[in-house]
This record gives C-alpha cells, sequence and structure tokens, in this order.
C-alpha cells in the first residue's frame, strides 16, 4: 500500500521555549489505522491538528497525499482541509441545530460563499448525509435538535459530518474521553468499520491504551513532544509503556483498568 | 469521489445487514420546525416591524438630517480636541467627580444593605415560596419605574440635592442586588442548610455562619458591579434631576453656557473613572471565575 | 494557633469595617447628606405620594396624548436598538476571539465599545442637542451610541462563549469564513444575542424617559412639564403609564427568552 501522511522532522514551538513537538518523523499508508497515545500534555493533540494546519508547525516537512502541506496557500489549505475529516472530544456541534444540519456542515469546504451562507445543500448531498446517518442509527433522530441527543448520539453525528466530506483521512481528537464505556465501544467500532469497509485512513489520539492496543493496527507513543515508541500494537509491553508513560506506568495501567471496569 | 464513496456505502450497509442502497423516501428537510427558531423569527420579525413603523411615523419636524450629523460631528471633535476650563478649574472638577464617587457609594451601601436582607428572604431555599414571590414582585415594580422618576418624586418631600438623590437612586440598586444575591444565595448547597438545620442552629446562625460566608464574593462583586452602574447613574441624575456633583456641572455646561468645549472636560473626568471602574470590574469578575 | 486564627480573622473584619465606616463618613461630607433628612423624607414621600400623586379625572383626558407620546417613545427605543444591534453584531463579528479577523481591528473595537459605552446617554444626549435640537432624533442617537457600545461587548462575549467549538469544527472542514458564520456562529449564539438586545430595549425605554426630560422630547418631557408646572395628577399618570410598558415589555421578552434559551 502507499504512504498517504508522512512526518518529516516536524517540530512545534510555543513562544521561546515551550517545545509542544521535537523532530517528530513517522509515516502513515492508506487505509492504515493509527493510534497516537501518550501522557496529557505530550503533544497529541497539537501533532494531530499540524496535519490540517489547524495549528501550524514550525519547521519540517509534512506530506499528505504527495504534497508538502506546509506549503500550502489559503485555497490549497481549503482543499486539503475537505479531504480530511476531524473528530473532537467535545463533539463540537452546533447544538441547537438539527442533526441533519450538523451533518451537512460536512459539505460546506465544498460550496461557493454564498450557497454556504445561505445553506443549500442538493439533493444528493441530503440523500448521502442520510445514507451515513443510517450507517450509524441515527436514522430516527435526523431532525432532532442536538442537544437532545446523549454524548455517544452527539459523537456520531461528529463522525457524519466528518464522512459526508467525503475524507480520504479522518484525525479523532480524543473521541471517547467524554463517553461511558459502552458508548466509548460503539463509536471505536464504528470507526474502525469505516476504515477497513471505506478504505479511510484513521489517525486517533487515544488515553486509553487497551482500546488502543485492542483497535490499531499501529502504535505512535509520544511523550515529551518526541516519538518514543512505533510499531504494532504486540509490541507494545511493560518497557514501552513506561517509556512513553514514565517510570510510575504500572499504578497508571491499574488505574485506567479499573475505570474501564466501572 | 473516484475511490468509490457509493460501493463503499453498500458494502458497509450490507454488514450491518441493512438493504443495499436503501434512501430516505421522502424529501429531507434541512430546516426542520422547532419552536424556539419560530420564536427567534417571530421577535426577530418584529423588531424589525416596529423599527421601520417607528421611522416612518416619527415627527422629524424638518430636520437637515446631514447637515445636522455633519455639525454633531464637528461637535464632538471640538469636544475632544479643544477642551478647556472656564467656569471651574481642574480641581474643581476634581471634586465634582468625587461628590459623584460619593453619592454612588452612599446609593450602593443602602442599597447593600437593604437588598441583604430582603435578599435572604427571597432566596427560595431560605424563605418562605409566599415571601419570595412578594419581594420578587416588588423588585419589578420598582424596576418599572425609571430612576429619574423616583429621584424626582422624593426631591417633591425633600427638596432637589443628595438627599432625594440618593433615596431616589436606592431603589434600583435595591432591586437589582436583591436579584443578584437572592439568586447567589440560592446557588447554596441544599445540603449545607440541612447540616446546619439539623445541628439545631436557627435561621439566624444558618445566615451568617454559612449562607453567607459561602456566598460573599458573589456579593462583593455584584456590589461593585452595582456601584461601577451607580456611578453612571449618579452623572445622569445630576444632569437631570440637580442631584449635583459632575453631572450638574455637564449640564450646566450645556444648557446654561452652550460651552462644548467644557462638556469636553467633563466627558474626559467621566470617561477616566468610568473606565477605571469597569477594569476594576471586570478584573473581579474574572477573579471570580477563577475560583469558582 | 486556634485562637490566632479566630484573632486574626477578628481583627480583619474590624479592619474592614472601618474603612467602610470611614469611607461613608466621607461620602457623606462630600455629598452633603443629611442624614436626619434622609430618614425623615421617606415618610414624608409616601404621605406626598398618597394624598398627590393620584391620576384625578382631569387627568385622565390627558390619556389619549400620553399614550400617543409613550408609543413614539417606546418606538424610538426599538429603532435605536435593533439598528444599533446591526451594528454591534458586524463589529463583534470582526472583533471576537472566536470570528475576529486580527489582533489590530480586535483591540480597535473593543476600544470604541468602551468609549461608547462609558460616555453615559445623558452626554449624548447633550452633544446631540447642540446639532439637532428639540427633535426625535436626538434622543434615538443618544439611545444608539449608548447601545451600539454595550451590545458590543456583549455580543463578543456570547459568540466566544458559545461558538468556539463549533467554529474549530467547520474551519476543519474546508468551510470558508462566511459560511462558518452563517451556518454556525449566528445560529449557535442567536437567542444570546436576542436575549441582550430585549434586555436592552427594556433599558432603553427607561433611559428614554430620562433623555427625555434632558432634551424635551418624548414621554420624559411629558413628565417634566406636567412636574414642573406642579400638575402632579398627570405626572402620576405619565408614571402609571411608563411602569405598565416596562412590566408589558418585560413580561414578553421573559417569556421570548424562556422558550429560545
Amino acid at each position: 500500500m502507499t504512504t498517504l501522511l508522512e512526518f518529516k522532522n516536524v517540530s512545534k514551538q510555543y513562544g521561546h521555549d515551550t517545545k509542544a513537538l521535537s523532530d517528530v518523523s513517522f509515516a502513515v499508508k492508506e487505509g492504515e489505522f493509527v493510534s497516537i497515545i501518550g501522557p496529557s500534555g505530550a503533544g497529541k493533540s497539537t501533532l494531530l491538528r499540524c496535519i490540517n494546519r489547524m495549528i501550524d508547525a514550525s519547521s519540517g516537512e509534512i506530506i499528505f497525499d504527495g504534497a508538502n502541506v506546509m506549503d500550502f496557500r489559503k485555497k490549497e489549505l481549503k482543499k486539503l482541509r475537505t479531504r480530511i475529516g476531524m473528530i473532537f472530544q467535545h463533539y463540537n456541534l452546533v447544538n441547537r441545530l438539527s442533526v441533519i444540519e450538523n451533518v451537512l456542515h460536512g459539505r460546506l469546504g465544498y460550496k461557493s460563499t454564498l450557497a454556504g451562507v445561505l445553506g443549500l445543500y442538493t439533493e444528493e448531498e441530503k440523500q448521502q448525509a442520510y445514507s451515513i446517518l443510517r450507517i450509524l442509527g441515527l436514522e430516527d433522530h435526523i431532525y432532532k435538535r442536538c442537544d437532545q441527543l446523549s454524548g455517544g448520539q452527539k459523537q456520531r453525528v461528529g463522525i457524519a459530518r466528518a464522512l459526508v466530506q467525503n475524507p480520504k483521512m479522518l484525525l479523532c481528537d480524543e473521541p471517547i474521553a467524554s463517553l461511558d464505556p459502552n458508548a466509548s465501544r460503539i463509536i471505536m467500532e464504528h470507526l474502525k468499520n469505516i476504515s477497513s469497509s471505506m478504505g479511510i485512513t484513521v489517525i486517533i489520539n487515544l488515553h486509553q491504551v487497551d482500546v488502543a492496543l485492542k483497535y490499531s493496527d499501529r502504535i505512535i507513543g509520544v511523550n515529551k513532544g518526541r516519538v518514543v515508541y512505533d510499531g504494532t500494537p504486540d509490541g507494545v509491553k511493560t518497557n514501552e509503556l513506561q517509556s512513553i508513560y514514565g517510570t510510575d506506568f504500572g499504578k497508571t495501567v491499574d488505574e485506567q483498568g479499573g475505570q474501564h471496569a466501572g | 469521489m473516484g475511490w468509490g464513496w457509493d460501493e463503499s456505502i453498500r458494502a458497509v450497509n450490507d454488514k450491518a445487514g441493512n438493504k443495499a442502497g436503501q434512501i430516505h423516501n421522502k424529501p429531507i428537510r434541512t430546516k426542520p420546525f422547532n419552536k424556539a427558531s419560530f420564536v427567534i423569527q417571530i421577535t426577530l420579525l418584529t423588531l424589525v416591524a416596529l423599527t421601520l413603523y417607528g421611522f416612518s411615523s416619527f415627527d422629524y419636524k424638518d430636520v437637515h438630517f446631514f447637515e445636522a450629523a455633519y455639525n454633531s460631528l464637528v461637535t464632538v471633535k471640538t469636544m475632544f480636541l479643544e477642551p478647556h476650563f472656564q467656569h471651574f478649574t481642574f480641581a474643581g472638577a476634581l471634586k465634582q467627580v468625587i461628590v459623584t464617587l460619593g453619592l454612588a457609594f452612599l446609593t450602593t451601601l443602602f442599597g447593600a444593605v437593604i437588598a441583604l436582607f430582603l435578599g435572604l428572604l427571597a432566596a427560595r431555599n431560605l424563605s418562605s415560596n409566599t415571601v419570595s414571590v412578594m419581594i420578587k414582585g416588588m423588585v419589578a415594580f420598582i424596576r418599572g419605574v425609571p430612576t429619574v422618576l423616583w429621584v424626582l418624586i422624593f426631591a417633591v418631600a425633600a427638596g432637589l440635592g443628595s438627599v432625594a438623590a440618593v433615596i431616589g437612586m436606592t431603589f434600583h440598586s435595591v432591586g437589582y442586588l436583591i436579584k443578584a444575591y437572592s439568586e447567589s444565595f440560592e446557588e447554596l448547597d441544599k445540603d449545607v442548610v440541612e447540616a446546619l438545620k439539623a445541628s439545631g442552629a436557627n435561621w439566624w446562625q444558618i445566615v451568617f455562619q454559612a449562607v453567607i460566608p459561602s456566598s460573599i464574593t458573589y456579593l462583593i462583586s455584584w456590589t461593585f458591579m452595582r456601584f461601577e452602574i451607580n456611578f453612571a447613574v449618579a452623572v445622569a441624575m445630576g444632569a437631570a434631576a440637580g442631584a449635583g456633583g459632575i453631572g450638574f456641572d455637564m449640564f450646566m455646561a450645556s444648557a446654561f453656557y452652550y460651552d462644548v468645549r467644557e462638556i469636553g472636560v467633563i466627558t474626559y473626568f467621566i470617561l477616566a473613572f468610568a473606565i477605571a471602574l469597569e477594569i476594576l470590574a471586570t478584573r473581579m469578575k474574572r477573579k471570580l471565575r477563577a475560583a469558582e | 494557633m486556634q485562637a490566632d486564627f479566630f484573632a486574626k480573622k477578628r481583627r480583619n473584619s474590624f479592619i474592614y469595617f472601618a474603612l467602610l465606616i470611614f469611607l461613608t463618613w466621607g461620602a457623606i461630607t462630600v455629598t452633603e447628606y443629611d442624614v436626619i433628612k434622609g430618614f425623615t423624607s421617606i415618610p414624608k414621600a409616601v404621605e406626598w405620594t398618597f394624598s398627590n400623586f393620584y391620576p384625578n379625572e382631569k387627568a385622565m383626558t390627558k390619556l389619549p396624548d400620553i399614550l400617543k407620546t409613550l408609543v413614539e417613545t417606546v418606538l424610538v427605543s426599538i429603532a435605536a436598538t435593533t439598528v444599533a444591534a446591526l451594528f454591534a453584531l458586524l463589529c463583534a463579528i470582526l472583533g471576537s476571539n472566536t470570528t475576529g479577523i486580527n489582533g489590530i481591528f480586535s483591540s480597535f473595537s473593543r476600544a470604541v465599545a468602551a468609549l461608547f459605552r462609558n460616555i453615559d446617554v445623558a452626554a449624548w444626549s447633550m452633544i446631540l442637542l447642540f446639532s439637532f435640537g428639540q427633535n426625535v432624533l436626538t434622543g434615538y442617537f443618544a439611545l444608539f451610541f449608548g447601545t451600539f457600545g454595550f451590545l458590543t461587548r456583549a455580543f463578543m462575549e456570547s459568540i466566544d462563549e458559545v461558538s468556539q467549538s463549533s467554529v474549530e469544527a467547520l474551519r476543519a472542514t474546508g468551510a470558508g469564513y462566511f459560511p462558518i458564520i452563517f451556518q454556525s456562529v449566528i445560529p449557535a449564539s442567536m437567542p444570546q444575542l436576542l436575549s441582550w438586545i430585549l434586555f436592552m430595549v427594556e433599558t432603553n425605554i427607561r433611559h428614554a424617559t430620562l433623555i427625555g426630560i434632558l432634551t424635551g422630547t418624548g414621554i420624559g418631557f411629558l413628565f417634566s412639564l406636567y412636574y414642573k408646572s406642579l400638575n402632579y395628577s398627570s405626572a402620576s399618570l405619565v408614571v402609571i403609564v411608563i411602569v405598565a410598558a416596562i412590566l408589558i415589555i418585560e413580561y414578553i421578552s421573559n417569556y421570548v427568552r424562556r422558550v429560545i434559551l
């Protein structure tokens, strides 16, 4: 399979001496399901946002589909973002609008300014949005306001909004951090399903190591802005976890296991 | 969609056990009806209609709009760029601002003392429902009468001056603070009151040992915000109801001496104090939010 | 140790209390506030109100005139609020942290808003009186400027509070600036914005009374006319009419708020 995304020595600096990412390099193949794990504040979220330039990296190269996104001007950047869907921890929906409206927001990047301002969507787009909502099991809620949904349902709306973009890749920033275990499982299965049946590459930031190991093709461990592990889930053992999370790791795993059981 | 979107959907549909390619049989509306949006639209339309009707019905008395607007700009320019002292000195103006601050201070103090007691009675968790509703109704009435009218009504009995101004302005302060205080009290955890009740504390003990200490930061911040408002009110009352202070000087400069430049000086004084108070109030609010 | 803690607490309370007393004394001195008169004036005012300040039959004949002026004042307040809200929305969108176009413009629009907000409506009406004279537009613009300043700040805060997350999501989909504003920022913050607008309509009716007294227009002028000619029964009718108008508008806007928020 071909390489879809490649980081070459990417660094991100805030102010003078805060380094969020230093010298990050890795590559992701098309259709891969990659989890990024690491402690809070390790730079996972910054790393993800550098890909669609929600945050601009300070140096290095980020190659997506053969082009360096760091060179992109406004128009190319817009086009890049339409091809990359993003899913957030807090869903980032317009709560007062209906499910279908929020999903169709994913089409705005393809529209002229006027059509976008007026919210004019074609019948085809609406049908596509509906099909996706059906796949995600939300077909009975399409006219509901998003503030009437549960957390898991809101996240599925978030996924639908990303899928309606027809993306090549999904970036998921802690998608299950605010959800209960059952809703988390449903979201992860949907993401896995999307990745395997539609061939969409998924990069996902996760807090829960066990979840990451269970679903991913590959794990990237990040600590203090550096990639400290890059390989298969099978290769992640106590040693590796200690280098990702620090030497106290044993404790953390127990707590997390406990959280999951509860 | 060169990489087979439709096939992918079908594949997933098949996996989920659905009939392939099934679509929604009714046209999909992107703006489904809901009551809140409907009310928002009606309200906006009403406001716009009333605005247009207003503009068409006003008696403009042949004012030359552009000329007057231009003159206003010239006035504002003269006012701000060429301010001067004519009928009083720098020290005099400063003294008058302090008088205005004093009026605002007394009003806030009286308002706070009265509102503290009435606020306790208006808080639903500390008082009976009837008393609470009665006080809230009274507040609605007090707020219905504009401050300037309260001041002028009191001026008949007490004569124009600081007494009428302070008492008249106190009404709205009380109304505002009762609402703010009682809401702060209502936020207090029910369990705390219950625990103290269970330990045999009486109403006053609960109020002074639990309710006030736990909401004191809110009380202070609301009181200070009201002080900021009262400063502006005191300026206006000086101008409109002869309450003294810098507002009265502004009124004299405008209505008797027709001295735009002096209004400029006065405006600078008021602005400096008002902005200083606003910055203080904003800081206080931020601190409170951080403490939450 | 414990004794210390309580002693310190008591000492602090004492210091604050002393400071408060001192400030109060200072305020009483500079404003020449007569404390005794303050207390005695309240029963006097109540007594006077009950014996003089109510509408009689003669005042009732003025009711049609009073209502006509009231309607005009209410319309001026509404018109000033809606037009100011439009300008404030523009300024707030361009200046807020979430949707602002750049830092310099943001600081600029905040500064303008602060300036307009802190020049009181009383000052505005006196400034405008020079050029517009005793005209409905004097009051209109005085309300307009104050409202513009206030709403700009309020709108900025609402926009930042409500729409930050959905703006991030839409930016990530590649949507342009204007689609984001119209599809996300405005729908998400509309209830808050409308709530502020309604609040400002209520406030402006109160302000309009004050401005009327200062500039000789609208319902405020009518009140001061009757008040100065000692025609208290007609003046009281004006007060009753104003209170009724404000309560009705408050009732309507509370209803709207309940439904939309």
